[in-house]
């Protein structure tokens, strides 16, 4: 989203799907995942909405869905670039929005060929290092900054995972005033015209053959889709992990932006994207991240190579224009942030001081690393990779090979006891006295045992506040990184080293109070706000200054203690504020609850109508104004036009309301800032019973894959041995338990709910391998085997293509070893490919066999799995090629 | 159990039930102990009536034969009532109120009652402390109250939703008290002397007649809740009741034609171990029936809930009203799916036309639901 | 009474299952957990309502055909004692320990209860059950202490879709009379004061006929048919009386 939008973060917040004509939830099972949110797709129900599901299975939220779409796992690509066929073909796009308010008309450089010419290839493919050159990809006439005189440190780009390949914020261009744009949209070369002919073969047929989506079913959803998305009606989508956890995932969700754009749902009321994130905070572990290559408020993290001091980094990832053109005061707060008055002028502000990265370190990568045994030491907080990360031995394996391991978290998990009972004790791999690893289980605080903020789904902090206090040696998060870094500057004060300087000048002088020293979260909070020179809090990220004066912990959170007061805090009752709610918690970016709310207003600043009026121009008062803070400049008009060689904000014209792009576009093909292509393409997952029925390219050439012998893949298709795995798999969530169940599965109230793991099937599946209702089953792929009870329901539908019938299996991941309700831990199935974008790992699209009874125990396990991978002639190489077509149109 | 075939999926909730399982709570008596009280509860009632009509009537054996039942029997009532509470230490607090609409209650205080009496009495049996007529009025006492004693419980255990108690209604207080009256016949005569036993006898087998010929009116009336009584453990139980009873009027019928003590201590017996069967079987029987969702639902089914006024006309007249609106027409993405909610209805009179076929559905199925069996 | 009669209106159409009626109820009143085990009947491994739980919700998986098309219906469904108009367990309890608070709701006083047990066969629905190591009976209060404090029950309180509806009882039938006639294959449950119990103080919008969720389709307090019961025990005591007299005025020495 970040490269569509400019924003890494859902478009619009939970509440306002009830003012939705039609809500399509793909890629999510809201009402089962987020069952307090979905009382506002119950409200719009109530109203008169269409709520439509598209999942393989029928789940809690299509028991009350008007539609239920089974659809074959790992083919939604298909499905959308379908529905944006069928809206181009027909002509119902919102012309006007499209027109002004996304790139449709900008001419895409001569340079490129699309997948329709290259059999499944965009032009750039490099089968040396396994990549795409970006450069044919971009405008005509820009230079994408991403790009711009660094081909050669182009695959260290991909590796580092910038950040707005990460989907953080749009990729910088220059040239802007080169660019050429076809308002007519007519240019063979416009990217309307692009878009048109890349999905021209995504026909109702084509959708059929790939999702097994019957043509009326298809149909039916196309034209609720497109008769609730015009001036008067919008549409919402909603998705969550079941479109992130893909080799392709990022462009699913680029898919759908594509299709939002077309339809002029953007930043309209009941229209948008809600990006559903799991986990009370994990939208705030991005903001201020716990991501290797991001900075707070998704600076990059900068790297040996292609920076030198900051001058370099700003130039490099800042823009010329849009909001992003300001990255440099951002940057220059942040340092100040840390380093307080060490930090100044002439020193770069201590940019020295930032580690740097040298490349790939996020966490699948990490896992190989201490296979490799190049990382020594891991601190896992709340965290649980032996149970809720891909492939369980190669996290444990991993962990073996370390140093030292720290586990944080309330109970013992089986990230901290693997050593001694996990499945490989069972099964003999490992010996306990063999490990060397140490292993420190340090007691974690509740949330109600301790202060802080929570940043949800959607951009909103919410205050948290301590109860009571944590038990015995349980401690909060910050009680234990507060000491540990006071502990290690203690340690360290006499160091005249100059490598010891970014430790010892670091402010670290929180005030701690009470009986633990507990440190103040309030304190850290009004950092993360940030100070002008005169100390007084900042209120929004406007005043931030690149000349030192300002400090600012965040920059897309400045504005949270603004006035100094703790906005998160704020907790006026709904009954006494508009249905927006703007003072209950606070949402960055400043409070907007509704992002690029511009676009809810055409081009002449009128609401599109009065049924989805959200901000609108008051010529009267010269600024914008409405239901919500305008995501816009407040005083520029709709007619405004910058000046030639205008910069940052004043570069973007009265009708761009995509003020984090470069051009202020919504961007339909994206030119630069994704590794795997400008437009989404269906590709078949890495392990995939069935051929892609649109090109040669099987997978996407670009996934990461890796040769460990801990995670081989399966054959595809109709590659030998693809047929030892016959059926498709997927892995979910249930509402009562919570991943990884180191909070669910220690509770009786919950694990009494569902006590067992269990896989479903169908009865048509059940009855073909001999499975009982309530009997065991084992599932097996090329990296364990594991055991469950068994569900025969129809809700698990076989999926009916043209030429066969493609079984799935469906798994709850939460189990594992440790708690009241125990089980085999569904993630030991799962491979380490990954999404080469953000290196995500596809948890949703596997092939499986399964069998009735239960698994053997002990050596036993390993060679049933051993057997399995001769059967299927598996070797390092199986799976891991990138290209498999020949770059030619079909 | 599910045969295998049946169990080839989430059971599809069976369309009378929900996975089969109870609708309503069994009994969480022990049914050794409830079973027996209504026995032993019967058996002091019968008694003491005897023991009554005894003093009046100068047959001193039978009198003291019938009066130290009586007592015994209490006692042993007190005993398994008592320990068949959650909570045997809070038993005094039965007497925290007298309630009529509760049969335990108002037994409660019947046994009381009956209860002083009888000890009073049957002491006065034992030794001289009572005086005869304190012990006489003590006996005539509880002979009074014996009547209730022995037939409240047929109220008692019909007074639940348990299907075959409770469909039994009318005809357990009669059952419960020709029951009582063979038992204490019974054992009555088995222990007195031959010369004095014949009203013994003679309530012996009257008892057991007149329960017999209610039990046959019952299961012909019962329909499907008739089931639990003949199958299974109940059935066991019943079967064995009413055969062991038969042969002790057979004995004791014997024993008034041609006296003998060995025919009416077998035939007493016999009809004590009788009565204490048939009330095992109840118990069994009505924790059965209750265990078996069917016997909850059928009846419930079949007592005029699909006459047209409602039950099913129900749905089909829901369905036409929406196919109605349908027909109207108005702007909506996705219609013909049944499980989206219709269009709001927009005219006030469409909405009332709505609202009065419900009400009128509504109001003859409370009608259609009252009409039971008479 | 000064306060209205307050209910329960579960409207199951909109219900997702979550439980989180079943895990709030027992948070907040201290419920032990009710047994570890995978019953597969769908979703449901609570089995049903006792006096370990008391919510408990329903899932049923049912093929629907409409049009020709055979489709999957899901249906959902929070069970909970009904606060019957007329309530048996009420009615039947020897001591008093059952009794009707001022909010119209029928609740145990666990300090007079001595596990008579009566209650439990005389429900109607199979709600009251006894705790077999603590032998009193156990079930929802309505959350009676919440309501003594103007709050509403932890269930109502936690339903995300406002399933659980809480509020006078009158209001509550009003608005669910409105709910059904919206709603496809939607009736009443324990709506009208004219049924076999008075009308439930917790009724229900359902999708199907009551005895798929497991509940009687016309249940009849059984207090209604006392007085029968009481005649023909006046009858039968005085047959048994005029039968002893009679043995012995026929009966020669």
């Amino acid at each position: 989203m970040g490269t569509s939008f400019g924003r890494g973060g859902a478009t619009t917040f939970q509440q306002d799907l009830q003012n939705a004509d039609c809500i399509v939830i793909q890629g999510s099972n809201m009402a089962e995942c987020h069952p307090v949110g979905f009382q506002w797709v119950m409200e719009a129900k109530a109203r008169g909405a269409t709520v439509i599901h598209v999942d393989p299975r029928l789940t809690r939220t299509g028991a009350v869905a008007d539609l239920h779409v089974p659809i074959r796992v790992g083919s939604d690509i298909a499905l959308l670039g379908g529905l944006i066929n069928y809206v181009l073909s027909n002509g119902l796009e919102f012309r006007e929005y499209v027109a002004a308010y996304t790139n449709a008309a900008t001419i895409v450089s001569d340079d490129f060929q699309d997948t329709e010419d290259l059999d499944g290839l965009f032009s750039g493919w490099q089968d040396e290092g396994a990549h795409y050159a970006t450069d044919s990809w971009q405008y005509e006439g820009a230079e994408v900054a991403s790009s711009a005189g660094q081909r050669q440190r182009s695959r260290h780009r991909h590796e580092t995972g910038r950040g707005h390949e990460h989907g953080s914020h749009g990729a910088s261009i220059s040239g802007l005033q080169n660019i050429r744009r076809d308002e007519t949209l007519q240019d063979p070369r416009c990217v309307f015209q692009i878009i048109k002919r890349h999905y021209r073969r995504y026909t109702p047929e084509m959708v059929a053959g790939i999702c097994g989506i019957p043509e009326d079913v298809f149909d039916r959803l196309a034209r609720a889709v497109t008769e609730n998305s015009n001036r008067e009606r919008t549409t919402a989508f909603v998705y969550a992990v079941g479109w992130t956890q893909h080799t392709v995932g990022v462009q699913y969700i680029r898919a759908a932006a594509i299709l939002q754009l077309l339809l002029g749902n953007i930043g309209r009321p009941g229209g948008g994207i809600m990006a559903l994130r799991g986990h009370a905070s994990i939208q705030g572990s991005t903001d201020i991240p716990t991501l290797y290559n991001l900075l707070p408020g998704y600076l990059p993290m900068p790297h040996p190579k292609a920076h030198g001091g900051l001058d370099e980094y700003v130039a490099d990832d800042s823009s010329d224009t849009g909001y992003w053109g300001n990255m440099r005061a951002y940057a220059v707060s942040l340092l100040k942030a840390y380093w307080a008055d060490a930090a100044t002028a002439d020193n770069d502000y201590c940019f020295d001081y930032l580690p740097r990265i040298t490349g790939d370190h996020s966490s699948y990568q990490t896992v190989q690393n201490q296979l490799e045994g190049t990382c020594k030491g891991y601190f896992l907080n709340g965290q649980n990779p032996a149970v809720g990360s891909a492939n369980g031995k190669a996290q444990r394996l991993g962990m073996a090979n370390l140093d030292w391991l720290v586990v944080r978290d309330f109970a013992l998990i089986e990230s901290a006891t693997w050593w001694k009972d996990g499945p490989e004790i069972e099964s003999g791999e490992l010996r306990p006295e063999e490990i060397g690893t140490e292993v420190f289980f340090v007691p974690a605080a509740a949330h109600t045992e301790k202060d802080g903020s929570f940043t949800n789904t959607q951009r909103m902090l919410q205050w948290h506040h301590k109860a009571i206090d944590p038990p015995d040696d349980a401690r909060s998060d910050l009680w234990f990184w507060f000491h540990l870094g006071r502990i290690m500057r203690e340690k360290r004060a006499a160091s005249t080293a100059e490598r010891d300087r970014p430790l010892l000048d670091l402010t670290w002088n929180y005030s701690t109070a009470g009986r633990l020293a507990e440190p103040s979260a309030e304190e850290v909070l009004q950092e993360i706000n940030g100070w002008k020179a005169d100390g007084s809090c900042l209120s929004s990220y406007d005043e931030l200054k690149d000349d030192g004066s300002t400090v600012c912990g965040c920059w897309i959170y400045c504005g949270v203690y603004k006035d100094g007061k703790n906005q998160a805090a704020r907790r006026t009752p709904h009954t006494e504020q508009s249905w927006v709610a703007p003072d209950w918690g606070w949402a960055w970016p400043a409070n907007r609850r509704l992002l690029y709310n511009r676009a809810s207003a055409d081009p002449e600043g009128r609401p599109w109508s009065d049924r989805k009026a959200y901000v609108w121009w008051d010529a009267e008062q010269g600024k914008w104004t409405g239901h919500d803070v305008p995501d816009f400049q407040p005083t520029k008009a709709p007619d405004f036009q910058p000046e030639a060689g205008a910069k940052g904000p004043d570069a973007l014209s009265g009708i761009d309301p995509f003020i984090m792009q470069a051009d202020g576009k919504g961007w339909l093909y994206v030119p630069a800032g994704l590794s795997d292509g400008p437009l989404p393409t269906h590709y078949e997952p890495e392990e995939s019973p069935v051929s892609n029925l649109l090109y040669g390219q099987q997978q996407n050439p670009a996934r990461q894959v890796n040769r460990l012998p801990v995670d081989p893949y399966h054959p595809s298709a109709d590659e030998p041995g693809a047929d030892v795995f016959p059926y498709a798999m997927t892995t979910y969530r249930l509402t009562e338990h919570h991943t990884a169940g180191g909070m669910s599965r220690w509770l009786p109230y919950l694990s009494e709910l569902q006590p067992e793991m269990f896989c479903e099937v169908s009865p048509e599946l059940a009855a073909e391998v001999g499975l009982e209702h309530l009997g065991w089953a084992t599932v097996i792929t090329a990296r364990n085997a594991i055991e469950a009870r068994v569900l025969v329901t129809e809700r698990i539908p076989p999926i009916r293509l043209p030429d066969r019938v493609v079984h799935q299996v469906g798994l709850p991941y939460h189990w594992g070893g440790n708690g009241i309700s125990v089980g085999d831990a569904a993630n030991e199935l799962a491979h380490m490919a990954l999404d080469p974008n953000v290196h995500i790992q596809e948890s949703k699209a596997l092939t499986c066999d399964i069998r009735p009874g239960r698994r053997p125990r002990g050596p036993e396990r390993l060679q049933l799995v051993q057997e399995y991978r001769r059967r299927a002639g598996i070797t390092e190489s199986t799976g891991t090629a990138h290209r498999t077509s020949r770059g030619e149109s079909r | 159990m599910k045969s295998s075939r049946e169990r080839a999926m989430v059971p599809p909730a069976d369309f009378r039930s929900y996975y089969g399982r109870p609708v309503l709570k069994a009994p969480v008596w022990n049914a050794q102990e409830i079973g027996g009280y209504f026995f032993l509860g019967g058996l002091a009632g019968g008694s003491a009536l005897l023991a009554a009509g005894a003093d009046l009537t100068g047959r001193t054996g039978l009198r003291r034969a019938t009066r130290l039942i009586a007592a015994g029997a209490t006692g042993l009532s007190y005993a398994a009532l008592i320990h068949d509470l959650g909570r045997p230490s809070r038993f005094i607090h039965m007497l925290r109120v007298i309630k009529p609409t509760s049969p335990m209650s108002v037994g409660t205080w019947l046994l009381s009652g009956f209860g002083s009496m009888i000890a009073l009495t049957a002491a006065g049996e034992a030794s001289a402390v009572v005086p005869p007529r304190l012990s006489r009025a003590a006996g005539l006492g509880a002979g009074l109250l014996a009547p209730a004693l022995v037939t409240y419980t047929g109220v008692l255990i019909a007074d639940t939703a348990v299907p075959v108690w409770h469909e039994a209604h009318r005809e357990m207080p009669y059952i419960f008290g020709a029951s009582a009256l063979a038992a204490a016949g019974g054992l009555a005569a088995a222990t007195s002397p031959t010369a004095e036993a014949a009203p013994a006898r003679a309530i012996g087998v009257l008892g057991v007649v007149a329960e017999q010929a209610v039990e046959h009116t019952l299961r012909r009336r019962l329909g499907i809740v008739a089931e639990p009584l003949t199958q299974g453990r109940a059935g066991r139980f019943i079967t064995a009741a009413r055969w062991t009873s038969r042969a002790g009027a057979a004995l004791l019928a014997a024993s008034a034609v041609r006296r003998s003590r060995t025919l009416d201590v077998a035939g007493g017996l016999a009809l004590a171990a009788g009565s204490l069967l048939m009330r095992l079987g109840y118990v069994h029987a009505g924790t059965a029936s209750a265990q078996d969702p069917r016997y909850t639902v059928e009846p419930q089914r079949n007592n005029g809930l699909d006459v047209a006024a409602g039950g099913r006309g129900a749905l089909g007249g829901v369905q036409a009203a929406q196919a109605g609106l349908d027909a109207r027409g108005s702007d909506a993405a996705v219609r013909d799916h049944p499980r989206q909610a219709p269009d709001r209805v927009e005219r006030a009179e469409d909405r009332d036309a709505v609202a009065r076929h419900r009400a009128g559905q509504e109001h003859g199925a409370a009608q259609g639901r009252h009409q039971r069996p008479a | 009474m000064t306060s209205p009669r307050m209910g329960f209106f579960t409207d199951t159409s909109v219900c997702i299952g979550c439980k989180a009626c079943e895990v709030a109820c027992k948070e907040w009143n201290a419920i032990p957990d009710d047994g570890q085990s995978l019953l597969g009947m769908s979703y449901d491994n609570t089995g049903g309502l006792g006096a370990d739980t008391w919510r408990h919700v329903a899932f049923i998986e049912k093929p629907v055909t409409a049009d020709g098309r055979t489709e999957l219906r899901w249906l959902m469904s929070s069970d909970v004692c009904k606060h019957c108009t007329h309530a048996a367990c009420l009615d039947v309890c020897p001591t008093g320990a059952l009794v009707r608070t001022e909010f119209g709701t029928v609740v145990v006083q666990e300090d007079i209860c001595n596990g008579c047990g009566y209650c439990v066969p005389a429900c109607p629905y199979g709600v009251i059950d006894q705790r077999k190591d603590d032998g009193r009976v156990w079930k929802c209060t309505m959350c009676y202490d919440r309501q003594l404090g103007g709050q509403e029950p932890a269930c109502a309180m936690a339903c995300p879709t406002k399933s659980i509806q809480f509020g006078p009882l009158d209001e509550l039938r009003e608005r669910a009379a409105e709910r059904v006639a919206e709603v496809p294959d939607a009736r009443l449950y324990g709506a009208d004061p004219d049924d076999g119990v008075g009308g439930a103080g917790a009724f229900f919008l359902l999708l199907d006929e009551p005895e798929v969720y497991g509940l009687p389709p016309d249940p009849v307090v059984t207090t209604r048919d006392l007085p029968r019961m009481w005649r023909h025990a006046a009858i039968a005591a005085a047959g048994v009386a005029v039968a002893v007299v009679g043995s012995f005025l026929g009966s020669r020495r």
